[in-house]
């Protein structure tokens, strides 16, 4: 009996799980223009991803109908705003599953919340001879902010370890783990290599030394649905952009308690009680953390796109988003020469790699020209290129609007950097 | 794809295959590390400069993209023998051609061997590539290496 090998046609042709991607793919006004003459292979959703036409609407009406500032006017357009600002807080709470909206706090993104932990929880309560346990593969994001915080307070930074394949060394994070420890931040998804970490296990091995878990969402809530009270963290942030959301919004989740013990990290309008010149009450939760005007449209725009995402069906969207991953790390992997970074058994769709003949770069630029959008570089993420002894990498990350055949563009491209650089 | 062409000409990748002048100078009096911190390129600059400001050698090495590397393999021949006056107008006409309007006629013929970079400006993204070997180049002229120089402080 003689077996045929089915070609890389077939397998592009063949079916994926029941998700209509065509008619995902209209909901995104951009997906449809050409690059450089060509149709438009967006492979960088881990950077920014494109909005749905329902986002960008939201926004519209926002400014043509309701624009107002929020909670000062009595007049009936501030009212509007107001109302649609608190609603989209209650949305972010609800896709959270947060225990109260008080506990979601708006601010520019991911980084913004980071230092917005560092500075109210960290500065009081982490002091010389403290540690800060990260992992080796955190975005700068959940780097930077730690060290300051480290080297204001004679604190410590430690770090725990990963494995070749991309996945922290959970024994090796135990051993980090100590009563020295303060604080753990970890990140739900690497941004890099894709990893998804296991935060239950990894927050029930900091409890035991009564110590908070900080997990970096920017690059879980796009691809998994976020629990942050099953996941047993204490504080969780999110990046709108990356959710298919306006660039400048995003969200810190907090536990009440941790919140009501950390101080404002800016002060300013909005944040306060009562003020005289001799002292302020500041405000209750959450609009404590929330000084001046904050991204009215960006709220809302955030609540939109929850909005979409809830439309569609998650099961599905994974089960499309994983059979993608698959798809491209199998075809990456015909080509000669190229590395793979990151092949964690429990993966989002991102996929890191290098040619022997071309630096990232190089790649970046010649596939650019072929319509295919990828980053290329350290990705924020200097610490993890050292650990894999490399300056840079290239990386191609999905979204649940992207196809194979748009696997299959990148594939060719690739063949076309190793023909001019090979 | 012509863009293309003349951005990864026949000259810039074999420069990229078989760089010039790499690697360390141990009879070097100066030194200049320098960065481009939004893709990680990283290279060193050596250079040997006599009392009366001639740079009698110079190397380079590091890690970078196929422009970078070209670029600083290409410097390294052109500046050898040079006075260190000579290196900075070399500079200037190599910074003015990468970064002129694309509208702007380039002089190919003053640009000599570096016209093979003529096609840089077409890749904005792409100019700290070709300028990184010679910024660290200049600040290794003026003497100050304390600190790694980086494109993004120019």
């Amino acid at each position: 009996m003689t077996t045929v090998e089915p070609s890389a046609q077939d397998i592009a042709e063949a079916p994926l799980a029941p998700f209509d991607v065509d008619a995902v793919r209209r909901d995104f006004p951009i997906l449809g223009r050409a690059v450089r003459d060509r149709a438009l292979v967006y492979l960088d959703n881990a950077a920014t991803t494109q909005k749905p036409r329902s986002v960008i609407d939201a926004i519209k009406r926002y400014y043509e109908e309701d624009n107002a500032n929020i909670h000062r006017g009595v007049h009936f357009l501030s009212q509007q705003a107001t109302f649609a600002y608190e609603r989209a807080r209650g949305r972010v709470a609800t896709f959270l599953n947060a225990v109260e909206s008080a506990e979601i706090v708006f601010c520019r993104g991911t980084t913004e919340a980071v230092n917005l932990v560092a500075h109210g929880y960290g500065r009081g309560r982490i002091g010389a001879g403290d540690e800060i346990l990260v992992t080796h593969m955190e975005h700068h994001s959940n780097i930077v902010p730690w060290q300051m915080l480290c080297k204001e307070t004679g604190a410590t930074l430690t770090v725990a370890p990963i494995t070749e394949d991309g996945e922290l060394d959970l024994a090796g994070f135990a051993e980090k783990l100590s009563s020295k420890t303060r604080l753990v931040a970890v990140t739900h998804a690497s941004n890099v290599l894709g990893t998804v970490n296991p935060i239950r296990r990894i927050c029930d091995l900091a409890h035991e030394f009564d110590v908070p878990v900080l997990v970096d969402g920017a690059q879980s809530a796009p691809h998994l649905a976020v629990d942050v009270q099953a996941l047993g963290c204490d504080f969780y942030t999110l990046s709108g952009h990356k959710l298919f959301a306006p660039t400048g919004i995003g969200a810190l989740w907090g536990r009440r308690e941790l919140l009501e013990q950390m101080s404002p990290y800016e002060g300013g309008g909005s944040m306060i009680q009562s003020v005289t010149f001799e002292s302020t009450t500041f405000a209750e939760l959450p609009n404590k953390f929330e000084a001046g005007t904050p991204n009215i449209a960006g709220a809302i725009g955030l609540a939109a796109a929850i909005d979409y995402l809830n439309s569609l069906d998650m099961d599905q969207v994974s089960a499309y988003e994983d059979e993608l991953l698959c798809y491209a790390t199998d075809r990456l992997l015909t080509i000669d020469g190229l590395r793979l970074f990151g092949t964690a058994k429990n993966k989002v769709a991102v996929v890191a790699f290098a040619l022997e003949s071309a630096h990232p770069h190089d790649i970046g630029t010649i596939l650019d020209t072929e319509g295919v959008a990828v980053r290329t570089g350290h990705h924020c993420a200097q610490p993890l290129m050292q650990r894999y002894g490399v300056p840079a990498m290239a990386r191609a990350s999905f979204a649940f609007y992207n196809t194979r055949h748009e696997v299959d563009a990148l594939v060719s491209a690739l063949l076309k950097v190793k023909e001019i650089l090979g | 794809m012509s863009e293309l062409r003349e951005l990864y000409q026949q000259v810039i990748l074999d420069h990229n295959r078989k760089p010039h002048n790499f690697g360390p100078l141990e009879t070097a009096n100066r030194h200049q590390e320098g960065f481009n911190p939004l893709c990680g390129d990283h290279l060193h600059v050596y250079l040997l400069l006599s009392d009366d400001g001639i740079i009698e050698d110079i190397h380079f090495d590091g890690s970078g993209c196929a422009i970078s590397k070209a670029s600083a393999s290409l410097m390294t021949q052109l500046l050898k023998g040079r006075t260190d006056d000579e290196a900075r107008d070399r500079f200037d006409s190599f910074h003015q051609m990468v970064t002129a309007d694309t509208d702007t006629p380039i002089d190919l013929e003053a640009a000599g061997k570096l016209a093979v970079f003529s096609g840089v400006r077409e890749f904005p993204m792409r100019v700290k590539c070709a300028t990184l070997a010679w910024h660290t180049m200049k600040s290794a002229l003026e003497g100050d290496a304390k600190v790694p120089i980086s494109t993004e402080d120019q």
